[in-house]
């Protein structure tokens, strides 16, 4: 096994809000191997996005970060903002949940495709519009080479999500973190654009982490998963072990909440009591203390250590005794 | 515009009618020496809802779902067609009239958060359709608006906040209290939780069952989201470029599709289960409202199209009982294994 591409370690954020210092993001560690598939779970304010953000270096100035981000053996956290330049959009490239704003609606789609290229490969405007009308022409959008010079707004949704996704891949980046990339698009539209950036991330061999609140989607797509809540990951794994045995309450919370197609009339769904805490007064101990049936003094008093309950499966959960013997037909087997 | 007959046995006059709905947008001009284009956003739409029923309405984005509910709720006149409430045609009462049946028929949209005027403490917001209708001394209304807060999971306490303070789920409860202050007997809802949070969206919609087995209300229920339709709803209609092309019980619809539009959506939702290797979706361009054609507008999409798709346009035909799709093609859809065949459909697992 080679080294993995990204080593997250300890990582921690600080962000400065009104209601002052919010701890948005605690103690998450992770890696991600050349070519895997990493997808992030969870409810907004979690921390799903602020990571991605980390990870790409958009952080608010205010931020305070802290613990390392190992990128191909380069710590980026605290690179200077010319030393990130050059990755972003080279090396690690992202897409965005709403591709209107993503996109500059005053140039044309040829220019911000082109746009990356231009920056990091040096190649000339000539060279760099060819590419683009290419890679327009990979992501699915009809007629790319008349279309080059059309405007954000003269497209649909799906059609400017596969712009940003040209974007996106235009400098053959080592990694892809896609954020809710179809949250702002129909099914079937949906079904499309995860197919594509599929197909897209075997053909070049990228890595990918995808954000999305939604489990059939992360279930359908990707090899290992991790569920964020309160700024720490709950619990992680390979995707089938987490579906199968999945030992945090608030995983099992978040499957049971979910309607299903034909289920039985008249069943109510299990809903997860309470709402998701306020960033800003986290409690001291497990995040999800106050909205757990399984809820002990323990579990207040400090946060949870993460265990170990089958190989490369970990759950930050001091009952997952308990928790797990009730996990069993939270789904259909 | 002549008032239907008045219905003979009581208990079989519809909560709502929707006949024959045509509704055209004039696009902005391109062109000095040409028509400005039009969008035909409806093309003929009925349906009903009986009284305590609900009507649940899925399709794509751009499929006239959102322009169905804002004709229903009388926020804009049709160009042709009827919508009736308890018998009496909305577009044919005078202003007043309608101004006071609108107590009959409320909305809750889809995101709280525009939803709520920011400046505005609760009771007032919620107080709102109340003020319009009737005119009511300051201690009754406070009464009214704390007793809806109540049914709604909130407290006498939050009459006096502001929407900043409360999450989202509370907001949506909030525009749910709001619609319920005049005693309805129909909510229109338009994607009332894809704005919500997963564990949230199950409380708003545990509340607006609960609702609908307290008051006996009607809601006509609008979403992308196949399972919440199924949740809800008695009856779903599946739209598409305007028209309902498959209507039926949602066990019907679920199980014996007969529409390939309605197999493509149901198709295309990811599973949440362990294992799950990914479905390929087939590519299908999508349509577009402008451009018309004599035949089936999803013929474009289908994979079972052929001439006869092409030249003659389907019509909404029975295909089981209490089951419409308009495909010529209904049958063979029927009668393909189902698309979830190689995963034992969940109905009858309950959600404990």
């Amino acid at each position: 096994m080679s080294a993995p591409l990204i080593e997250v370690e300890n990582l921690s954020v600080r962000l400065n809000t009104s209601r002052g210092p919010a701890e948005a993001i605690r103690g998450v560690s992770f890696s991600l191997a050349r070519g895997e598939t990493l997808g992030l779970v969870g409810e907004s304010g979690c921390g799903k996005s602020i990571t991605a953000l980390a990870l790409m270096g958009l952080l608010p100035d205010s931020a305070v970060t802290s613990g390392s981000i190992c990128f191909d053996g380069r710590e980026l956290v605290g690179l200077s903002d010319r030393d990130y330049c050059e990755l972003r959009g080279n090396r690690i490239s992202m897409i965005f949940q709403e591709p209107m704003t993503a996109l500059n609606p005053m140039h044309t789609i040829g220019h911000q495709v082109a746009e990356p290229l231009r920056r990091h490969t040096g190649c000339s405007a000539a060279e760099a519009r060819v590419q683009a009308v290419a890679l327009l022409d990979r992501v699915g959008l009809p007629d790319a080479a008349k279309r080059v010079d059309a405007y954000p707004h003269q497209f649909s949704g799906g059609q400017r999500q596969r712009v940003t996704i040209a974007m996106a891949l235009a400098c053959q980046p080592d990694v892809l973190l896609a954020d809710e990339p179809t949250t702002a698009l129909d099914v079937t539209i949906q079904r499309q654009i995860l197919d594509l950036i599929a197909d897209l991330v075997a053909e070049r061999g990228m890595s990918m982490i995808l954000i999305s609140h939604d489990l059939g989607l992360i279930g359908e797509n990707v090899q290992r998963m991790m569920v964020m809540y309160g700024g720490t990951v709950v619990e992680s794994g390979p995707t089938d072990a987490v579906f199968t045995r999945m030992g945090h309450p608030y995983t099992q919370g978040l499957f049971r909440a979910r309607p299903r197609l034909g289920a039985k009339k008249g069943t109510r769904l299990k809903t997860i009591a309470g709402t998701v805490p306020e960033l800003a007064d986290l409690p001291r101990g497990c995040a999800f203390a106050d909205r757990c049936a399984l809820v002990e003094d323990r579990c207040r008093a400090a946060l949870p250590e993460s265990v170990e309950v089958s190989v490369g499966h970990r759950v930050r959960c001091v009952r997952t005794d308990v928790s797990m013997a009730d996990a069993v037909g939270v789904l259909p087997a | 515009m002549n008032r239907p007959e008045p219905a003979s046995s009581a208990g079989a006059v519809p909560l709502v009618e929707v006949k024959d709905l045509v509704q055209r947008y004039t696009l902005p001009r391109e062109n000095i020496f040409r028509p400005p284009g039009q969008v035909l956003a409806l093309n003929g739409v009925s349906a009903t809802v009986m009284p305590g029923k609900s009507l649940g309405i899925v399709g794509e984005s751009g499929s006239g779902k959102s322009t169905l509910a804002r004709l229903v709720m009388a926020l804009e006149r049709p160009s042709s067609g009827s919508v009736s409430l308890l018998g009496r045609d909305l577009f044919a009462l005078p202003p007043d009239e309608l101004r006071r049946a609108r107590r009959d028929f409320q909305m809750v949209f889809q995101d709280p958060y525009g939803s709520l005027d920011p400046r505005q403490t609760i009771a007032r917001i919620v107080a709102e359709p109340l003020t319009a209708l009737l005119r009511l001394d300051r201690a009754a209304q406070r009464e009214r608006v704390a007793a809806v807060l109540r049914q709604v999971g909130l407290r006498d306490a939050d009459m006096d906040k502001f929407p900043h303070e409360f999450s989202g789920g509370q907001r949506q409860r909030i525009a749910i209290a709001r619609a319920l202050i005049t005693q309805p007997k129909l909510i229109v809802a338009d994607e009332p939780v894809s704005a919500l949070d997963v564990s949230v969206q199950a409380q708003v919609l545990n509340l607006l069952q609960d609702l609908q087995g307290e008051f006996g209300l009607s809601y006509i229920l609008i979403s992308h989201d196949l399972a919440v339709v199924d949740y809800l709803c008695d009856e779903i209609a599946v739209m598409y470029l305007g028209r309902i092309v498959e209507q039926g019980r949602p066990e019907d619809l679920f199980e014996h599709c007969a529409h390939p539009y309605t197999r493509a959506l149901l198709e295309a939702v990811p599973q949440a289960r362990p294992g799950s290797a990914r479905r390929r979706g087939t590519p299908a361009p999508t349509a577009s409202q402008s451009a018309r054609s004599a035949g089936c507008p999803y013929a474009a999409r289908c994979p079972l199209a052929d001439r006869h798709c092409w030249e003659a346009l389907p019509s909404l035909r029975d295909v089981g009982p209490a089951h419409l799709a308009a495909c010529h093609k209904a049958e063979t859809v029927m009668s393909q294994p189902f698309p979830y065949a190689s995963e034992p459909l969940v109905r009858g697992m309950g959600v404990d």
